[in-house]
């Protein structure tokens, strides 16, 4: 819809069969949204307890909140084709790429609320969140994801394995020079590395318009050779079938690709963001394309699910949120000795 | 005029040169809208519209770099960089470039720069966005580190950066900006309208005292204020010094300090090791050693990355509890 028109059902059941997706995969892609959007709204809600007025200090969750609020399709489309033996660098704005991943519920928000038993052991917060696990990593600070994802498809081309490693960024980020020197990089060594670029228009308050001498990053993954694509970012199904040929490619020796995944954040840049350089138009205009309604409209009519089972897998998705609430809150905090602790191996 | 915390001395200096100079221009990310986040930059935008504040792209090492181009033929550049912590980004065209074009050129290009960027944890942003690293540009030649602590300061110091033809690195701590979204630790006070400039190389005694020197910069300055109170309390008469800059150092204030009390307790919120609080130990010993009743003591980050949970945050970062502690541990000593 956003790039590309919406396709009639009969036409979407054609692309879909192609695909190679099977109705249960939509339902698993779906529940895996639902899941990511609830965790969110619910990291959102305690975030801003004890928070009024509004104060990064204070409250359960402490520091700056990235959500990715209307994002999830492009982590869920994306890396429901990775193995867990694949490598994911996230960004700040992780939250949707951990999950989509794989790592644990329960480990993920008890590292966001700072709690002993989470992800790093509340050493590292939302920002800085790793499994090794689930090989997933991430930084705070941007641009740094794409060549720490390329080292890492150098070490899979160089052990002989067919793992692909993923770089996710934001369309700022891509303005970094690491995002041209990777794509150099990766594209002259074919190496297995699968940008994806999360065009969300803004950069902090920083619309992309002002910022960028072409309209689209993918432009500029074509100058070094790379195969590169536009995406619906708003369109799980769209996400899957472009990265999934994206992730053969890689797996077969044959380099990198980049993908631009058009979509939108319906929440602040962070919490407690006043949002004063975009219009509340623009962010209703893109409510209207909201991935999970959208997929769930679908499903209806493809006669994948009727209500009832979308809503149980709701409900489920909602259990398994509010059991890793719970165990965040009623997790122990780190005792202090513990930070002087682990600075070497 | 009334103004609470530093950002807006900050952004009142630099408005007030940029009317004074259209050779200034403000450069780096979210500078219009949000004022550079931790308001430095703000109210600028609307004064001065896009052709003098201009939003980059993220690319530090880039605008960095073209700092250093504008300055080489004229302007004089205001770069923000967004938090200290991205300076990896961007350091390249920074320390190798802006600090020693006007050495390595032979004197032929002064580098009249202007860098604002944002110091400090204590609010739980973690160990990427909670550093303080100014000692890092101040043991690189050719930088001059300014880190005001109060509004009266902070729109002095920058007014006088802003008519220094050098590469000039302000460090705004984060919990002194005042701004509402963050635990404020700095004051409000009374500033000059008009324009003003506060020399650089001339600490600050903040608290007259007799029998401890507490030598601290931004929020370690505020935080020892307390812990003197405290000691106060006790018939313990602290003295507190605000270095206000790093580079230049001034020496004699604290050296007298020093020679007064004969016991130093250095606070810094920066890493411990090979950093601010060995330096300034150093240049006491070294000419106020016979004065000294005890060994000089110290505080600091203790050599870990700044942790996210509160309790690791707050077991890292000197608090007025800490400092107090420490002042008492010395003075038994
Ligand atoms: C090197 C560096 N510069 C600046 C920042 C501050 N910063 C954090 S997020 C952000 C905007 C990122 O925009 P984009 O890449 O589009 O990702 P989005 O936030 O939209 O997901 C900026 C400038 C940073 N974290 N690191
Ligand atoms: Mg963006």
């Amino acid at each position: 819809m956003i790039i590309k028109p919406e396709p009639t059902i009969k036409d979407l059941s054609f692309i879909i069969d192609n695909s190679g997706l099977k109705p249960n995969d939509l339902l698993n892609m779906y529940k895996r949204m639902v899941t990511i959007r609830y965790f969110e709204e619910e990291i959102r809600k305690v975030y801003h307890e004890g928070k009024n007025p509004f104060n990064m200090a204070s409250g359960i969750i402490r520091g700056e909140m990235h959500l990715a609020i209307g994002q999830e399709a492009v982590a869920v489309g994306s890396l429901y084709n990775v193995r867990v033996d694949d490598v994911v660098i996230s960004t700040h704005r992780p939250h949707h790429h951990a999950i989509a991943k794989g790592v644990d519920l329960k480990k993920l928000a008890a590292e966001i609320f700072g709690k002993a038993t989470g992800l790093c052991r509340g050493k590292g917060g939302h920002m800085h969140l790793f499994d090794k696990e689930k090989n997933f990593a991430c930084s705070g600070i941007v641009g740094a994801s794409f060549p720490q994802a390329a080292g890492a498809a150098f070490a899979f081309k160089y052990l002989n394995k067919d793992n692909v490693a993923f770089a996710f960024a934001g369309e700022g980020a891509a303005n970094h020079g690491t995002f041209s020197e990777t794509l150099n990089i990766a594209s002259a060594w074919e190496l297995p590395l699968i940008i994806v670029i999360e065009d969300n228009k803004y950069a902090d308050s920083t619309p992309k318009s002002l910022v960028m001498s072409t309209t689209f990053h993918y432009q500029r993954g074509l100058a070094y050779n790379v195969p590169s694509y536009l995406v619906d970012g708003m369109d799980v199904i769209d996400v899957y079938i472009t990265t999934k040929k994206a992730v053969e490619r890689g797996r077969r020796g044959f380099g990198p690709t980049l993908i631009e995944a058009i979509t939108y954040r319906y929440v602040g840049h962070f919490e407690g963001d006043g949002e004063e350089y975009r219009t509340k138009d623009e962010v209703e205009f893109w409510s209207q394309v909201d991935p999970i309604r959208r997929l769930e409209n679908r499903l209806l009519k493809l006669n994948f699910a009727d209500s009832e089972m979308l809503a149980k897998l709701r409900e489920e998705a909602r259990r398994e949120v509010q059991e890793a609430i719970d165990f965040a809150i009623k997790s122990p905090y780190p005792s202090p000795e513990e930070a002087l602790r682990g600075v070497f191996a | 005029m009334k103004i609470r915390g530093i950002a807006q001395a900050i952004s009142e200096g630099i408005r007030q040169e940029m009317e004074r100079n259209d050779k200034i221009v403000v450069l780096g990310e979210d500078v219009t809208y949000w004022g550079a986040v931790f308001g430095f930059t703000m109210g600028l935008f609307d004064k001065f519209g896009r052709k003098r504040i201009i939003d980059t792209p993220i690319t530090e090492q880039t605008f960095m770099g073209m700092g250093v181009g504008a300055a080489s033929v004229g302007l004089h550049p205001v770069i923000s960089l967004m938090f200290v912590d991205f300076l990896g980004a961007g350091f390249d065209q920074m320390f190798n470039h802006m600090a020693k074009n006007y050495y390595m050129s032979g004197g032929q290009f002064p580098m009249p720069i202007t860098v604002i960027t944002a110091i400090g944890g204590g609010y739980g942003d973690s160990s990427q966005h909670s550093q303080v690293l100014y000692s890092i540009f101040a043991h690189l030649p050719g930088f001059k580190v300014v880190v005001p602590s109060t509004p009266y300061d902070a729109k002095g110091l920058t007014i006088k950066a802003l008519r220094d033809q050098n590469p000039v690195i302000i460090f705004g701590h984060k919990l002194l900006t005042g701004l509402p979204f963050l635990p404020f630790e700095g004051i409000e006070e009374e500033v000059p309208d008009e324009p003003y400039e506060i020399d650089f190389g001339k600490a600050i005694v903040r608290k007259e005292g007799s029998d401890i020197t507490i030598i601290g910069t931004a929020l370690m300055v505020h935080r020892s204020l307390k812990a003197a109170e405290m000691l106060e309390k006790e018939g313990i008469s602290a003295e507190v010094i605000d270095l206000r800059t790093l580079v230049p150092l001034d020496e004699e204030t604290i050296i007298k300090s020093a020679k007064k009390t004969g016991k130093v307790l250095i606070v810094d919120e920066d890493y411990m090791s090979y950093g601010m609080t060995g330096e300034i130990a150093f240049r006491i010993q070294s000419k106020a050693l016979r004065e000294l009743k005890v060994p000089i003591s110290r505080l600091a980050v203790p050599d870990v990355p700044i942790p996210f949970s509160e309790p690791l945050e707050n077991a890292v970062i000197p608090s007025v509890k800490s400092i107090y502690d420490e002042a008492k541990k010395l003075l038994m000593h």
